[in-house]
């Protein structure tokens, strides 16, 4: 399928446009009523396992394990209680809240002037790095879990949240440099040279002009590496042991030693879900942008 | 755009270079060197030759877990990618309804992937969880436990309730890209609904659909926590995939060497399909330009 | 700092010096002639002399593992072969 089908496609549709088949407006407008239910039963199947996780986290567990009930009988805050009074458990969201953020700043960071690069200048062996960098978001986490561990040993890096943020820059500068490279291409080139002719500087001008010019891109890149950084548990586990853990290794661990307080871990994954909710409410208007790039 | 000559650019390609290479490159180098040789812990090492790839190839274990990750990742295409444009196919264009389905569809994205285990766990058991207790009380013999085909059914209903929205919103930043004109023109020409799809919005959809379809074939193929979760790779080895065997072997069993030799027959695998689509992708792309 | 636990051995040494020797190869050739002769060969898509280099490297390793593989542990015909194939990458591709 290529462009040129679509071309005539359009020459043809708008050929037999004069002779006025008006009379089937209405049969594509009836397909369209019904249209609403698609998504509606689509959204229904994502949220009935999560309402019922938010349904178990209120119960009680003699609730959860003894009677088979839609909403909470006995509705209970104990379990969310036992989350933010125990340091073991909410120090799991700090550490991981603490190694998403730097992620976020060190992936963005190097990626604005190195996304600048591959949008603006040609240089020796650009293609091969890009594909290069590529290949690092697609290698699977768990080859490389290993060597991680004994490269972070070695620098004494094991158990701090800087070693996750860099671990995690495996697959999340890639992707910025990607996306970033989108949405800096559609700036026109001129904007560039007229500020280099006003007499700013490179620093200058890329901080003051550019960016702000490509601030939404910038919050769509911020967005998928907090996405990536926060979801993912193998290579956040391996790098910690205690003083760094994030919230979903201290999830699993709880659930083996303190035999199954099932009320405890549906409140600590519904924990887990709210940061994601609340930074894909704010940057909703852009992510279709992003996704348009074609570029996740 | 045309872009300039200018080898200088590396020098802001670099910071990436660095920290990349580090995270990449010595660790792979670190891979390549276990995978010749066998270590008892204490970093010592001995010479094994080519001996933990000769051992993989012929391996019935490790085709077993390419086998059926493979088929993992077919079935998850054949479900997710006609499903996510039948969906996106159908949600509004307009008003209100747009950024609360964009909002509510995104959401699994963001969960987690252990917590996307444990919430399907949970959700699939037989005493506590809603889909085991309603499949039970309507006689279904459900156990995703010790029914492989269960467990297999429990997974890919999992990962297609986890992934299927990022088809969804790829497609439809695909469709809503779509000029108007081009709508009421066919409607006027009182085209069929299929030819309008087929048409107008899949030649539209092409770009982002190749990129869904190398996305979510490079993320099953390396899935892990979420069957880990779930099953454990059970029952017996009939969810293990590669990813599984692999921190198994390497974490679990601490054979290095083995897992060395696996890895890189698995990253030869991933560079090789990611380079064809990387290619197709370009040149589809080259290909609309002219 | 220790860096033991790379475990390094002269033969992985010397494969990882001869990829480095071949891109640092590759970037004189490009500087001496820029461009990297692009052309259009029989997979029908445009390749530079790297994405030949690229594509006679990976084929290589399926080579050589495939004849792992298949036939025996003794990999120096299949070097050949992937010797050959790289020429016949580099001549027609």
């Amino acid at each position: 399928m290529s462009e040129q089908d679509v071309a005539s496609g359009t020459k043809a549709v708008g050929r037999s446009m004069t002779s006025g088949k008006v009379a089937s407006l209405n049969r594509t407008r009836s397909t369209v009523r019904l249209g609403w239910l698609v998504p509606t039963l689509y959204i229904l199947f994502l949220m009935l396992p999560l309402y019922w996780l938010i349904n178990m986290s209120f119960k009680t567990n003699q609730e959860i394990t003894g009677a088979f009930s839609l909403w909470p009988r006995d509705f209970t805050w104990r379990n969310y209680a036992v989350i933010f009074s125990d340091p073991s458990w909410y120090s799991g969201y700090i550490n991981s809240i603490i190694y998403v953020v730097l992620n976020t700043v060190i992936s963005l960071a190097v990626a604005l002037p190195a996304a600048y690069a591959f949008s603006r200048y040609r240089f020796l062996g650009d293609k091969h790095l890009f594909f290069w960098l590529l290949t690092n978001r697609m290698a699977p986490p768990a080859v490389f879990a290993l060597p991680f561990f004994q490269l972070y040993s070695a620098f004494g890096l094991i158990d701090t949240h800087i070693a996750v943020a860099l671990a995690h820059c495996l697959f999340n500068v890639p992707l910025a440099v990607w996306i970033l490279e989108g949405f800096m291409s559609g700036v026109p080139k001129e904007i560039d040279e007229t500020a280099y002719i006003d007499g700013y500087s490179f620093p200058r001008f890329f901080v003051r002009i550019f960016m702000p010019l490509i601030a939404s891109g910038i919050g769509v890149a911020a967005f998928f590496c907090f996405m990536f950084s926060w979801v993912e548990l193998l290579l956040a586990r391996t790098l910690t042991t205690t003083a760094a853990k994030p919230i979903s290794a201290i999830m699993t661990r709880t659930v083996s030693a303190s035999g199954l307080d099932w009320g405890v871990l549906a409140a600590a994954g519904v924990l887990t879900i709210i940061p994601g909710a609340l930074v894909i409410y704010f940057v909703r208007n852009y992510i279709a942008k992003g996704f348009a790039l074609g570029r996740v | 755009m045309d872009r300039t000559w200018n080898n200088k650019a590396w020098f802001l390609v670099l910071p990436v270079l660095v920290l990349v290479a580090f995270s990449a490159i010595i660790p792979l180098m670190t891979v390549v060197n276990y995978s010749v040789q066998d270590t008892f812990g204490n970093n010592q090492f001995f010479w094994a030759g080519l001996d933990w790839f000769d051992d993989t190839l012929h391996s019935e274990r490790f085709w077993a877990a390419l086998w059926r990750n493979l088929l993992f990742s077919g079935i998850i295409l054949a479900i997710e990618i006609p499903l996510g444009i039948f969906i996106a196919l159908n949600m509004p264009k307009r008003g209100w309804g747009v950024p609360v389905c964009l909002v509510l569809m995104a959401l699994p994205l963001l969960i987690p992937w252990n917590v996307v285990g444990t919430i399907w766990q949970v959700f699939g058991r037989v005493d506590i969880g809603l889909l085991g207790r309603t499949l039970a009380s309507l006689g279904i013999d459900y156990n995703y436990v010790q029914d492989p085909f269960d467990a297999w059914a429990t997974i890919v209903v999992m990962d297609v309730w986890h992934w299927t929205s990022l088809v969804v919103l790829l497609c439809y930043a695909g469709l809503v890209s779509i000029p108007d004109a081009y709508y009421q023109a066919a409607r006027i020409d009182g085209a069929s609904r299929w030819s309008v799809f087929r048409f107008i919005q899949l030649p539209k959809m092409q770009r982002v659909l190749l990129i869904a379809v190398l996305l979510r074939f490079m993320d099953s193929f390396m899935i892990y926590t979420e069957p880990f979760v779930v099953t454990g790779g059970g029952p017996g080895n009939e969810t293990t995939f590669l990813s599984i065997d692999l921190v198994k072997m390497a974490i679990g069993q601490f054979d290095v060497g083995p897992a060395a030799a696996m890895s890189l027959i698995y990253f030869l695998i991933v560079l090789l399909v990611s380079y064809v689509f990387y290619t197709v992708m370009t040149n589809v792309g080259k290909g609309a330009e002219q | 700092m220790n860096f033991s636990w790379m475990a390094w051995t002269w033969p992985t040494a010397l494969f990882f010096t001869i990829i480095a020797l071949l891109l640092i190869g590759m970037t004189v050739w490009e500087w001496r002639a820029p461009g990297g002769n692009p052309r259009v060969g029989i997979l029908r898509f445009e390749t530079t002399r790297g994405d030949r280099l690229f594509i006679s490297l990976l084929g290589s390793a399926f080579i050589n593992l495939a004849w792992l593989g298949l036939i025996g542990p003794q990999l120096w015909w299949s070097l050949a072969l992937s010797v050959a194939y790289a020429i016949v990458v580099f001549r027609f591709v």
